[in-house]
């Protein structure tokens, strides 16, 4: 049980080689269970086809469908030895293999295994795997699933340490080993008075035997002592308040050197011809090379163009400056997101593919008292983490090694092996710190565009850094979308038949030539499983071309279908003549748990829809949590109003109240932000509150500022001033988070990360409303109110 | 040749004048604490004092540094209990951290010029610094512990929960 792992405040103090060295050679792990590739529903299929070689999908027909972790590339481990180890002065290090952006999952999965295994947390550390998933279980950092899907494997590891513990503990002194106790990194026998610490009976228990699974006992959870108190700072404190963190950007290797390229300004352009003979003229420049430009869809291939390698990053900046690039911009060169969104708005006016189909809407239109219709616009956004994409790679004997702050280490291990023809045991990828990732690092064109470089100079250590132009200019950006609502009402005002039209282009175009339609895990996002109790409902998905690189943004589909749905409700209710809640709450209707493909929801997130039903009462509750909270009813000044939005996302219930003022000139203060969350049983409750405030705040910058526009096929924003995300000027002055109780562990963990994003800018839009009468239908609202 | 100190260590550089601080400190003298996150004194990752004020290493140029005291996060503090340190710490400001050596930079620059600052006050002089996790009111909640304040109405719910057994400090 005892391997070398070296904590980042080891390698902080390391003299010369600073970058992440996180080798373990301990004992091999326990095979599991073999667990293959499959994600539930055909288009999450055709994405894990996509990511992974395709020789996974071929032979599992006759299988029965599997859910959560089991689902996933290369599903779980629970082998304490691939997990903890424990040296002889009792220091405790748990291996985290999910990558860390800013989730905690650092910290959360070190107190998970910590407590099970009675450890003293004064004496844990954390020590980050690399990319390894049949040694680890599935490392893809996204979807809300760390703890979701690893919870109870991680239990299970610790557990089983713990057993270690007290079984060699028994054996050393003779004593049957139910008569002996592991308490806070101390093994005791009462009835003797003898104790033993961990560090002095951990190799004796490293020599045992892993327990059987089905034999290890987990504790029960009125013995806890970490796993939902709250109490625990992050583990990684220290490091961030002194400097010493290290990112994918702050690799150090003995003669590294840096890396920049310039890119075709249009997705699918190419270079035609290149003068660098300025560039070379700048000191320090080593290298100056043509990257080909790849077929496109490009996946997560690089996109071409000519890279720079220097002796620092300024000189590199320099170069490429100062290289003169003649450029064919390709099938995307005329692509206007505002034409575009007229081509949107046409298609989602016709009949589409339909993608939920129940009851007679048509019938029930014709029959409708009054009807009421609204188009929603949400732009292109960019994920922009603080800290850019960037990747230090090495190709020494045969041998590359890859440094960098993925979300999707396999995936980057897999591609890096294609890339450079190696075999898989040729290639290590070492996962930094990630400043930040929000879908963006779960693509891993740019470890390839470093590897690229570290080839082109013989395999010498190359630092390959994106500019913050880069990452607006070439990213993989939120889709854009028109999101069309119309309902048919009653004479009381609530709808008896509801249609709805989504056209967005498809994550999905990424991967596969022009796909048009929203693949079953875009439309799970908050569309088809949408729980109103109306009887009469159609949901259709208009054709839709991408023209540039679509990817996953932090929330995802959620964001433009939940703007869209929330702000319907609110105006809806606006018709009736009824208070927003009431009708939303009316429109939720009686409490029921639905089988999520009963209303033609084949994804669920990837879960067991018998785990995982949609529950409305705990959709209720939130939304009843947050008004509350924030004082529902009371009365207001003039310019002020409330909102509220409740939204299901990653097997999650949220829902936010927020108190806008409007000013004078149409200017947009968001006063207090009151979000309600029920994400099953909480872990890491400090960290969910973190993630819940930081979610208030994103979700208002996509709301009031954030736009990604092209014109020419190019971005037309290039950094912090044309793409306005929240300051803290603009920060609510109060953000109250409630978490909703839900004490039992044995019952399924909801994601975390990303369902906070998705009702605040509906329920921002919705206090605009209550302040000001006018209705936001486009985002991001800016100057909307000015007029 | 450009002399300078870094953290109270004499330095001479005879690089290119025009270098940045920001990767003069990043890739010349090894200190990656200062971070990159527009180059356009955008986002404030890069903030450094240079003669005891508050500046975007990422727009100065090492030249303007000749004969100054350059200090980073790495040297804000001995022993790493500023006061701004001690309260990110605390509150378990960060997230994913990138940002927040800037952010404590600049937090210790407003607290030298302004010991007891408002709300208003810390709006103002950190909204050159981007966090695009969101960890605003965390930070606002921060600077007024290290002021030795209470926090006000902004503090967030679950800011202020000190932990027990260990506040996540790794030494």
């Amino acid at each position: 049980m005892i391997h070398e792992a070296q904590t980042m405040a080891d390698r902080a103090t390391a003299p010369t080689d600073l970058a992440p060295a996180e080798t373990v050679s301990g004992p091999s792990a326990l095979a599991n269970v073999s667990r293959r590739a499959m994600l539930g529903g055909m288009g999450a299929l055709v994405l894990a086809l996509s990511w992974r070689e395709p020789a996974q999908a071929e032979d599992k027909k006759d299988e029965p469908k599997k859910y959560g972790a089991d689902a996933m590339p290369h599903g779980w481990q629970d082998d304490p030895k691939v997990f903890i180890a424990i040296a002889p002065d009792g220091t405790v290090t748990v291996t985290c293999h999910r990558s860390e952006m800013g989730q905690g999952v650092r910290t959360s999965i070190a107190l998970v295994v910590a407590d099970e295994l009675e450890a003293d947390w004064a004496k844990v550390k954390v020590a980050q795997a690399w990319g390894d998933e049949t040694r680890f279980g599935n490392q893809d950092t996204d979807g809300s699933r760390s703890l979701r899907h690893f919870f109870p494997h991680l239990r299970h590891a610790g557990a089983a340490a713990r057993a270690m513990l007290v079984q060699a503990a028994a054996k050393q002194w003779g004593v049957p080993a139910g008569e002996v106790k592991a308490e806070n990194s101390v093994v005791t026998h009462a009835k003797s008075k003898r104790t033993v610490s961990y560090g002095e009976i951990a190799a004796a228990a490293a020599d045992l035997p892993v327990p059987a699974r089905e034999s290890v006992v987990l504790k029960k959870q009125d013995a806890f002592r970490y796993i939902g108190k709250g109490k625990i700072g992050l583990i990684d404190n220290h490091d961030f308040t002194v400097g010493t963190a290290m990112y994918g950007i702050d690799t150090r290797l003995d003669g590294m050197l840096y890396g920049l390229i310039a890119r075709p300004p249009v997705y699918g352009g190419k270079v035609v011809s290149f003068d660098d003979s300025e560039a070379k003229k700048v000191a320090g420049v080593v290298k100056i090379f043509k990257i080909d430009a790849p077929e496109i869809p490009s996946e997560f291939q690089p996109i071409g163009g000519v890279a720079v390698i220097a002796k620092n990053t300024w000189a590199a900046m320099k170069a490429r400056e100062a290289l003169k690039i003649t450029w064919d911009d390709g099938p995307n060169a005329s692509y206007d997101s505002v034409a575009f969104r007229g081509e949107l708005e046409k298609a989602a006016r016709a009949p589409g593919k339909v993608v939920r189909d129940q009851g007679d809407v048509a019938g029930a239109m014709a029959k409708a008292k009054t009807k009421l219709e609204a188009e929603y616009f949400v732009p292109h956004l960019v994920q922009a983490p603080m800290e850019p994409p960037a990747a230090t790679v090495r190709i020494k004997d045969g041998f590359c090694e890859a440094w960098a702050n993925t979300q999707a280490p396999q995936a980057t291990h897999d591609r890096l092996a294609k890339k450079l023809n190696l075999p898989a045991d040729k290639v290590k990828v070492h996962v930094t710190l990630l400043g930040g990732g929000f879908g963006r690092k779960s693509k891993p064109d740019y470890v390839l565009e470093a590897a690229l470089c570290s080839q082109a100079v013989d395999g010498a250590p190359v630092k390959l850094i994106w500019t913050r132009e880069d990452d607006l200019h070439h990213g993989y950006y939120h889709t854009i979308s028109v999101e069309r609502l119309e309902a048919g009402l009653d004479d009381k005002g609530m709808p008896i038949a509801w249609l709805h039209r989504s056209a967005a282009p498809t994550i999905g175009s990424i991967f596969a030539p022009d796909p048009k339609h929203e693949l079953p895990f875009e439309l799970g996002m908050g569309l088809t499983n949408t729980p109103f109790a109306v009887p009469n409902i159609r949901l259709e998905n208009p054709a839709a071309d991408a023209h540039v690189r679509i990817g996953w943004f932090r929330s995802v589909s959620n964001i433009p279908h939940a703007f869209a749905i929330q702000s319907f409700v609110s105006e809806l209710a606006h018709a009736a003549g009824r208070d927003p809640k009431e009708y939303l709450l009316a429109l939720i209707g009686p409490d029921r748990v639905i089988d999520p493909t009963s209303i033609s929801d084949v994804w669920n997130y990837g879960e067991d829809p018998a785990r995982y039903p949609i529950e409305t009462a705990r959709l209720r509750k939130v939304i009843e949590a947050a008004a509350k909270g924030i004082g529902w009813g009371r009365k207001m000044e003039k310019g002020t109003g409330l909102g509220i939005a409740g939204h299901y996302s990653f097997v999650t219930h949220t829902a936010v109240a927020a108190e806008v003022a409007v000013g004078p000139k149409g200017e947009v203060q968001v006063k207090r932000v009151d979000i309600a969350v029920d994400c099953g049983p909480q872990v890491n409750p400090e960290r969910i509150r973190s993630q819940m405030e930081g979610a208030v705040v994103m979700g208002m910058g996509l709301a009031l500022s954030a736009e990604i526009t092209f014109k020419d096929g190019r971005a037309q924003q290039n950094n912090f001033d044309g793409y306005e995300i929240t300051r803290i000027d603009a920060a609510p002055k109060e953000i109250h988070v409630h978490l909703l109780p839900n004490p039992d562990y044995s019952r399924p963990l909801g994601g975390v990360g990303e369902p906070g994003v998705p009702p605040v800018a509906p329920a921002i839009a919705n206090a605009i409303f209550a302040a000001t009468g006018r209705r936001i239908r486009q985002l991001p609202i800016r100057d909307q109110l000015s007029a | 040749m450009i002399k300078l100190t870094v953290n109270g260590a004499e330095r001479s550089f005879d690089g290119d004048p025009d270098m940045p601080l920001l990767w003069y400190l990043r890739d010349e003298v090894g200190l990656t604490g200062t971070k990159f996150g527009c180059g356009q004194a955008l986002c404030g990752a890069c903030t450094i004092h240079v003669g005891g004020t508050a500046v975007r290493g990422c727009v100065t140029p090492v030249s303007a540094a000749e004969g100054q005291a350059v200090v980073t996060i790495e040297g804000l503090s001995p022993d790493g209990n500023h006061p701004v340190q001690v309260a990110w710490r605390d509150l378990n400001v960060s997230q994913c951290g990138y940002c927040q050596c800037g952010q404590m930079m600049q937090a210790a620059s407003l607290l030298t010029d302004t010991p007891k600052p408002t709300d208003a006050q810390i709006d103002e002089a950190m909204s050159g610094n981007l966090c695009r996790c969101g960890t605003y009111p965390r930070i606002r909640a921060a600077i007024h512990q290290a002021a030795g304040q209470p926090s006000g109405a902004g503090q967030p719910s679950g800011a202020g929960q000190k932990p027990a057994a260990n506040k996540g400090e790794r030494l």
